[in-house]
Order: structure tokens, then C-alpha cells, then sequence
């Protein structure tokens, strides 16, 4: 019996796609998710997986600056799209101030969901539609934390919210 | 590093200990190059993919393998029929905490013992691969009627012939329960219940093994415990210790999951070995709802009190669910006989058998479960007398454990009540249920008592302190979240007057010294003062070739204790003056570091006398719509005596993740088994709900001042359960005071508050 495509190597698509600021062209199959592939070839770890079902919000990053859960995304249909992942952020020795912020309050524990929980913080503060800590409660549920640390990262994503917005106020100003 | 606050002695003066020192680990973790288990690559690694049992009882009539191992990219398929030989006494497969009866043996024949038992493992080039090919698997199976209500099997329980190890029986019963609840004036007698829970870390259950070649293996494996995943491997695969090395560096959460080694050590390994190749395996959020689980568990209270609502009597039974394989026990009834004063006392507690995977210790395993009843009795108990719930708990205070007839090494749970009570603002609460408002919504304002016992277990620690002042220490201990890590250097810091960022910490490793696995709230307790044992060790070694020194400041009578290091130089405490530098006194013995280690174990006379245990006193406000029946809580206070707290800002975290699980067990958390076909229905994070950012309010965490001089060298009691403990009660009160309904199934979702008040009506 011929079993056809199953029996033949997965065909494979040209996909090109700017990673923290660095341009790949990739050869991608089409049924790898962009977080597999993060976390796979690109060896960029830091984005994690938690459920692959888009229901734990571990493997949030930004594409195009927009806040997604890569499990639900393939790569291949990102073609020409900007991503930034945790690593993308900071460095450990150049934090970015919600990394910074996360450090300081003890805004995780295991450290598991953190990377998602920052990047969902970027992405939330760049949206713009939380001005309250009840905003922020309800526009972070999609990033569970296991460990419970809830509070400690909603200090964090204030004081950053509240330092943004004196900047802004400042640049205003100014 | 802030230096605002300090807990605990005060026999130091400006060091690192008890000071909120942000976790030293934290800029790799909060910049993801903190590599977890399944984040270790080489070039040739094959992936891994687990077959599921799709019934829970039975056995596999046949699996046809033939279109998944034509599947492209996949390596090999093993099932029962091929797996690889393996060590065939039990003893060989029993990992360190190993229960009585029959460990689990993935792949060992054709039964099927509960559902989503691995029935066959895919190895393939790719993620993918493995697991596309893995759907092409067609198994046949012959079904049993499964056995998974607790409910029904609960009919069939038995009391435990074999004794899990540092599990305490029941105590005997003491008084006459029977008569005193009988005579006395105010009496209740309820049933509560409690569905499986989960333990769901965000990390799932991963290993990877980097096959090194002859037979060498290094393991990265998420565990509890390094050392006994080295220890399961060799004994299955009667490898030698010193060709197989574990890491667990990094742990995202376990919360007890990963005490015991799960079925993803033993298929990669097996499978590494087999092809002699790297292989990786990282399970779904699936599968880890069939790995290990807080036990489903029914539970009878009986509790009278005289008039002045002093306890008369307390009886207290249950009945946990266990494996077909394995009797997991767990403490639950103990604390009723502990926690207050009470003459009259009789506990018993029983397994049920069930077709389900072994049950496992889920944060604060037994007292979670217990506590919730006792905690919910006694309120209700307060309620009949007509006494503040607050009121009735400090009459029956106690200050000895009935149950052991035993002294406590402390017990500041008066000062937890008070200092709780007053911050949360209790004595403006109004006694009677539904008589507190805001707006539209009920106020409910519930308290309880939470207890866990304080351990110390075996641990050793190596310290090193080097000519140019650097300190490492290191132990096999883990950090799973709780702040391991920190507080080592924290203590190596304090013990060579040094910053901590000058003490390097080695931890998660199996090469370094022997600790236990991480749990029961210990690790800060045993590996905490291995390392400030090992240090003055170094202490000492240092001061004694400081004495052999020519012209020594040193007289032959002065002590360790009489020493400090300052600035890079052995000084006397009173008098920094006097004093050698470090590199003069090394270079006397030619050496370039010092190094020693030491050990700690329980205190076996202290023990005959004295039993140590935490305290927590919380209070939580809850608001309810009642049309809708939507419960928030919106407010809760935790006051906690734990001995001595060696980072406010870890120890803080603590305790806050441990009152979110307990509000997740209180109104969210239910492992939901479709009980015709025993499978598991809500395996998913969709489904099975755990608390999410807008379900946490504010939550403030009180430590109370509590010196303890024999709960361990260092003076820690421990802290990773007492968060937990009490708190699903405390809610549950809340919701009592708030509707006037008294929920004992847990958790108590909107549905239960309606029915229960049209039963009330």
C-alpha cells in the first residue's frame, strides 16, 4: 500500500522573519508553531511553553508589537513580521525597566511564566488601555502564575505604568 | 540591596541575614536565560512523545505500531512488548519517598491502571515527528469498570496496613469522644468533601538526557530532588552513580509534583541508553493531570463545646482516595488533635482504593485538606455557642501538643490573632451573617487558623572561601521557586561578612553534598544551617592556622565565636583592630581556599521532649453578588509565626503564593472525572481553573516576631505550606458570614452557594 505524502519528507516553505532585530530567512514546515520554533532552531528558550493550547499565556512575545501567544500561531504565517521575544527586552545586564520592576518586587518565583508575563506587560503598556491596578488585574489574565505572585507583579507593572506616564506628562511639558 | 527592615536575633549586628535581598538568580530568570529542563540542547538530540491510555481500567488487547513507525523522522516506538529490560525488584524502582506498595513500571505489560497511562513512547528527529506519529498509534483495548468516585469507593476504605515513611498515624484516642459529645450543650456533626486537585506547575514535566557516550549520562531533569532521580535511574538501569549526573538548576514550580520521579526520567533515559543518543522529552499540560495529584478526599468532623465554648469533644474521620498500586497516605485528621485544647479526642483515617494514578503532596499535603474541616467546624461551632469566630479560637488555645504529649519549641499564634485581627480591622465586624454590605454586593468576613509542621531533615553543605575573600556553598538542595538559592548566599554572605554578590551558590546538582528532596517546607531549616554549619567549619580551620601563625594575634583561648571577618581579614569581634589578613593566613599553609563541609540531622533527644510547628492566623474579606452568586475575594491578611525569617521579601512570596493556591482550592480548583468511563475530563488550563490575575485582590502578609532556638540551628521553621493552610476555611467562613450558607465542598463554586441556600429555605 502507498501510504503517498506521509511516506515523503514534509515539504517545507521560505518564510523570513526579524527576530529581536536580526533578519532570518528560514525553510520552515508549515505545521511548526512559532513557539517550536523559538524554542527549537532559534535556540531563544526564554519563551516557554506552558499548555500549547493559548490558555497559560507562557510563550507570550510580540509580533509586530502586538502581545500573542506563539503556541497558536505557525510560523510559516508570520512571514515578514517583526518579533520580540523576552530576550529581545534586556539583558541581565541591561534590564528593561519591567524586567527591572520584576526583580525588584519579587514578581515571580520559579521564574517559569515570567518571561510571558513581561512580554505581556510590554504589550499591555503599549496598548494603552489600562489605567488602573483593577485594568491591569483584568488585562493580565491571560498569563497565569502558578507560584501566585499576582501581586508582586502587578506593583511591578504600576510603578512602570507610573513612570511611563510621568514621562509622558514630562515630554508633554516640555 | 534596601536595609530597611530586619526579622528574627538580633546576635548580629548589619549583615545580610533578614534583609529582603532581591533573588540573586532573578535577572536571568526575568530575561529568560535561566535554562529549565527541557532548555538544554546538542546537535543530534531525538525527541520524545508519550502514548496515552485512553481507558482507566483494563488492558491492551493489542497496539498496532506500523503506520507511526512509517511516519517520517521516527526513530523507534516502544510499548510493552520491546521496552528494554530493566531491574526487576520492586526495591530497585523505589525512589526516596517511595510509598508502600508497588512503584509504577511504565511500559511493563499490558495493564492499564488509570487513565492517560503512558502505553507506548515515539522517538523521532523532531517535536513534531514524534508526536504526529504518536496519533498513528491504534491500540485495542479490553475495558474494566473503572472505580473512581470517592463517593462510592469511600463504602469500601480500609486503614493502611504499611505506614508511610514520616507519615505520623492517627493517635490514639484520648478522653471519651463518644460520651463528652453526647452530654455536651452545643454540638455539630458535617461532612465535607474535597475533589482531586492538580498540582500544575507552569513548567511541565521535562527531561533531557545528553548522552555522553560509554554509558555516561548528564540528566536535566525537572525534580524535586536531583539526588533521587540519580538514585531511580541507577537502580532501574543499574547504572553506576558516578557515570550519571542530574541537574536541576533551574524548576519552573512543583509544589510536590516533582517529589518522586515521573514516568518522562524513566522513557528518556531508557531511550538514550537504547540508541546511545541525546533524547528529550517534554510531557503536555495534559499528561501532568495524570502524574500525581492532591487525593480526593471525604471527611467527617464531630465537635461539642460546653457553654463557655470550650471544645468537649473532637472526632475527626477521613478517607482519601488512592492507587490500585500504592497506599498514599497523607496527615489530615492530626491537627485536630494538636491545634486547640481538647480532652476528648478520637481520629481515624482510611484509603479508598481507586482506579486513578497514585495521589502525591500537593502544597501542604493532609493539613490543607484536614484544616479546611477543622477550620470550617470550629466556626460553625462559634456561631451555636454565640461567640466571635476570633473569640471561640483563642479560648481553646493551647500551648503543648495533646497528640504527642509533647512541649512546642514555640507557638506565637496569640501574637499572629492579634497582630492579624487589628490590621485587618475584625472588631468592626458585625456577628451576624448577612448583616454586612457594600452596595449591591454581601460582605463576608471569614477567618481560620493555619498549622504544618516545622522539620529539619538530613542535609550537608560544603563552604569555600578563597584567598581574594569569595565565598562558594554549595549543597544538592533545590530552588522550585521558594528562594533557595538567596538565602544560602544570604547565610554564606553573613558567616564571611562579605556582600552576597561575593558568594557564589551551587545548588540543583547531584554531585554536590547529600540533601533530601525539596519539600515539606524543610529546605531553609536543613540545607540553610548545613551551610552555616559548613562556614564555621571554615570558621574554624581558618582561625586555627591563624593561631599557628608566628607572632599571632590570636591567644590559643580565643573562639570562632569570638572572630569575625571584616574587610578581608580574621578580627576579633570586640576589636577589629586585631586581626590577619585572609591571604596572609592562607599563604602560611600554602593553600588557596578553605574549604569544609558539614552536616546537620533532627536532634533525636530534643525530639523526645519537643515538637516545632508554624502558625498562621488569616483573615479574608469576600464580596458577593447574590443574583449572581459571583464570589471575590477582595481582601485577605495573613499573620504568620514562623521562627526566624531570613528574607522578608522571598519569605513574603511564600506565603502569598501559598494563600492564592488556598483561594484556588477554595473556589476554583476541581479535577472533574466523567465517573462511567474514570477518565479525566478537564485536563486543561481552560477547564480546570486556577486563579488568574483579576481573581487576586490585596493580600498582606504579617510576620510575627517569634524566636525559636530549637526548631533548627538557624532558628527557620520553614515556610512554603503554611500560606495554604486554613485558607480555603477562611474564605469558606467568609462566604457563611457573608450569605448566611454554609458550603463544605470544596471548591465552593456559585452553583453550591445556590443550592445550598434553597436547601437552607
Amino acid at each position: 500500500m502507498d501510504l503517498g505524502p506521509a511516506r515523503a519528507p514534509s515539504p517545507t516553505i521560505p518564510v523570513t522573519l526579524t527576530v529581536n532585530g536580526r533578519r532570518q530567512q528560514l525553510e520552515l514546515a508549515p505545521f511548526v508553531t512559532l513557539l517550536d520554533l523559538l524554542r527549537g532552531d532559534l535556540a531563544l528558550t526564554g519563551t516557554k511553553k506552558g499548555c500549547d493550547h493559548g490558555q497559560c499565556g507562557a510563550c507570550t512575545v510580540l509580533v509586530n508589537g502586538v502581545r500573542i501567544n506563539s503556541c497558536l500561531k505557525f510560523a510559516v504565517s508570520l512571514d515578514g513580521a517583526e518579533i520580540t521575544t523576552i530576550e529581545g527586552l534586556g539583558t541581565p545586564d541591561n534590564l528593561h525597566p519591567l524586567q527591572k520592576a520584576f526583580v525588584e518586587h519579587d514578581a515571580y518565583q520559579c521564574g517559569y511564566c515570567t518571561p510571558g508575563q513581561i512580554c505581556s506587560a510590554a504589550g499591555l503598556l503599549s496598548e494603552g488601555h489600562a489605567h488602573s491596578r483593577e485594568e491591569i488585574r483584568e488585562l493580565m489574565s491571560g498569563n497565569l502564575c502558578r507560584c501566585g505572585a499576582y501581586t508582586n507583579i502587578a506593583d511591578a507593572i504600576e510603578e512602570v505604568m507610573a513612570a511611563d506616564s510621568e514621562t509622558t506628562v514630562r515630554e508633554a511639558a516640555e | 540591596m534596601t536595609r530597611q527592615t530586619r526579622t528574627g536575633p538580633l546576635e548580629t549586628a548589619d549583615r545580610v541575614i533578614g534583609f529582603p535581598l532581591s533573588r540573586i538568580e532573578g535577572p536571568l530568570k526575568v530575561t529568560g536565560t535561566a535554562p529549565y529542563a527541557a532548555e538544554h540542547q546538542s546537535a543530534d538530540m531525538l525527541h520524545g512523545f508519550v502514548a496515552l491510555a485512553t481507558i482507566a481500567s483494563g488492558r491492551i488487547a493489542r497496539i498496532d505500531t506500523a503506520d507511526a513507525a512509517a511516519f517520517p523522522g521516527v526513530v523507534k516506538i516502544y510499548t510493552h512488548d520491546n521496552r528494554p529490560r530493566t531491574a526487576w525488584w520492586d526495591s530497585a524502582w523505589k525512589d526516596e519517598v517511595a510509598l508502600p506498595g508497588h512503584p509504577f513500571r511504565p511500559l511493563e505489560n499490558d495493564r492499564v491502571l488509570f487513565d492517560g497511562q503512558p502505553v507506548a513512547f515515539v522517538v523521532a528527529n523532531t517535536f513534531e515527528a514524534a508526536r504526529d506519529a504518536a496519533a498513528l498509534i491504534r491500540i485495542t483495548y479490553e475495558a474494566d469498570q473503572p472505580k473512581t468516585s470517592i463517593e462510592v469507593e469511600s463504602e469500601k476504605s480500609y486503614v493502611p496496613k504499611e505506614k508511610r515513611s514520616g507519615i505520623a498515624p492517627p493517635p490514639s484516642p484520648r478522653g471519651n469522644a463518644d460520651e463528652a459529645f453526647a452530654a455536651a450543650p452545643f454540638k455539630l456533626s458535617s461532612n465535607y468533601t474535597l475533589e482531586g486537585e492538580h498540582h500544575n506547575p507552569m513548567e511541565l514535566f521535562a527531561t533531557t538526557v545528553l548522552y555522553e557516550g560509554e554509558g555516561r549520562l548528564t540528566i536535566h531533569d525537572k525534580t524535586q530532588g536531583s539526588q533521587n532521580s540519580q538514585g531511580y535511574v541507577c537502580g532501574i538501569f543499574e547504572l553506576k552513580p558516578e557515570n550519571v549526573r542530574v541537574f536541576n538548576t533551574y524548576v519552573g514550580g512543583a509544589f510536590g509534583s516533582g517529589l518522586r520521579p515521573k514516568h518522562q526520567l524513566f522513557l528518556a533515559t531508557m531511550a538514550a541508553l537504547d540508541l546511545k543518543q541525546s533524547v528529550q522529552l517534554e510531557l503536555s499540560r495534559r499528561e501532568m493531570f495524570y502524574l500525581t495529584w492532591r487525593p480526593a478526599t471525604v471527611q467527617t468532623v464531630k465537635m461539642a463545646a460546653d457553654d463557655n465554648g470550650k471544645l468537649t469533644a473532637i472526632l475527626h474521620h477521613a478517607v482519601q482516595a488512592t492507587s490500585l498500586y500504592e497506599d498514599y497516605q497523607e496527615v489530615v485528621v492530626n491537627w485536630s488533635g494538636l491545634l486547640y485544647r481538647c480532652d476528648n479526642v478520637k481520629l481515624t483515617y482510611e484509603l479508598a482504593e481507586m482506579t486513578v494514578s497514585t495521589p502525591g503532596d500537593m502544597r501542604a499535603p493532609g493539613a490543607a485538606t484536614g484544616v479546611f474541616a477543622l477550620e470550617s467546624a470550629i466556626d460553625e461551632l462559634s456561631y451555636q455557642v454565640g461567640l466571635d469566630p476570633l473569640d471561640m479560637r483563642v479560648r481553646n488555645f493551647v500551648h503543648v501538643d495533646q497528640n504527642q504529649d509533647l512541649q512546642l519549641t514555640s507557638k506565637a499564634l496569640h501574637a499572629c490573632y492579634r497582630q492579624g485581627a487589628e490590621r485587618f480591622g475584625w472588631e468592626k465586624r458585625l456577628h451576624a451573617p448577612r448583616s454586612m454590605h457594600d452596595g449591591p454586593d454581601l460582605v463576608g468576613w471569614g477567618m481560620a487558623t493555619g498549622v504544618w509542621e516545622a522539620q529539619l531533615t538530613e542535609a550537608t553543605a560544603r563552604a569555600r572561601l578563597s584567598a581574594d575573600g569569595s565565598v562558594t556553598v554549595s549543597a544538592a538542595a533545590s530552588d522550585i521557586g521558594t528562594g533557595t538559592m538567596t538565602i544560602l548566599a544570604q547565610i554564606g554572605a553573613e558567616a564571611f561578612g562579605v556582600d552576597a554578590e561575593h558568594v557564589t551558590v551551587r545548588i540543583g546538582d547531584s554531585q554536590l553534598p547529600k540533601t533530601s528532596v525539596e519539600g515539606g517546607s524543610w529546605t531553609a531549616a536543613s540545607t540553610g544551617s548545613a551551610v552555616a554549619a559548613a562556614a564555621t567549619a571554615v570558621r574554624q580551620t581558618l582561625l586555627d592556622a591563624a593561631k599557628d601563625m608566628d607572632a599571632s594575634p590570636f591567644g590559643k583561648d580565643v573562639t570562632v565565636e569570638q572572630t569575625a571577618i571584616r574587610d578581608g581579614r580574621l578580627v576579633l569581634e570586640i576589636n577589629d583592630q586585631v586581626g590577619v589578613a585572609l591571604t596572609d593566613i592562607l599563604a602560611s599553609k600554602n593553600l588557596t581556599f578553605i574549604e569544609e563541609e558539614a552536616k546537620v540531622a533532627p536532634d533525636a533527644q530534643q525530639a523526645k521532649k519537643f515538637v516545632s510547628y508554624t502558625h498562621a492566623a488569616h483573615f479574608v474579606e469576600v464580596m458577593i453578588d447574590e443574583e449572581l452568586g459571583v464570589i471575590r475575594v477582595t481582601r485577605v491578611v495573613t499573620a504568620v509565626a514562623a521562627g526566624r525569617i531570613l528574607n522578608p521579601k522571598t519569605a513574603r512570596s511564600q506565603i502569598l503564593g501559598g494563600v492564592v493556591m488556598g483561594i484556588g482550592m477554595a473556589l476554583h480548583e476541581e479535577g472533574m472525572i466523567d465517573h462511567r468511563t474514570g477518565r479525566i475530563m478537564n485536563h486543561n488550563l481552560a477547564e480546570y481553573h486556577v486563579p488568574a490575575h483579576a481573581d487576586i485582590h490585596d493580600i498582606e502578609v504579617i510576620f510575627v516576631e517569634e524566636h525559636d532556638d530549637k526548631a533548627s540551628p538557624i532558628g527557620v521553621k520553614g515556610l512554603g505550606e503554611i500560606g495554604i493552610v486554613g485558607i480555603a476555611a477562611a474564605v469558606a467562613n467568609a462566604i457563611y458570614h457573608a450569605t448566611g450558607t454554609r458550603v463544605r465542598h470544596l471548591p465552593i463554586t456559585i452553583d453550591k452557594v445556590f443550592y445550598a441556600k434553597e436547601a437552607a429555605e
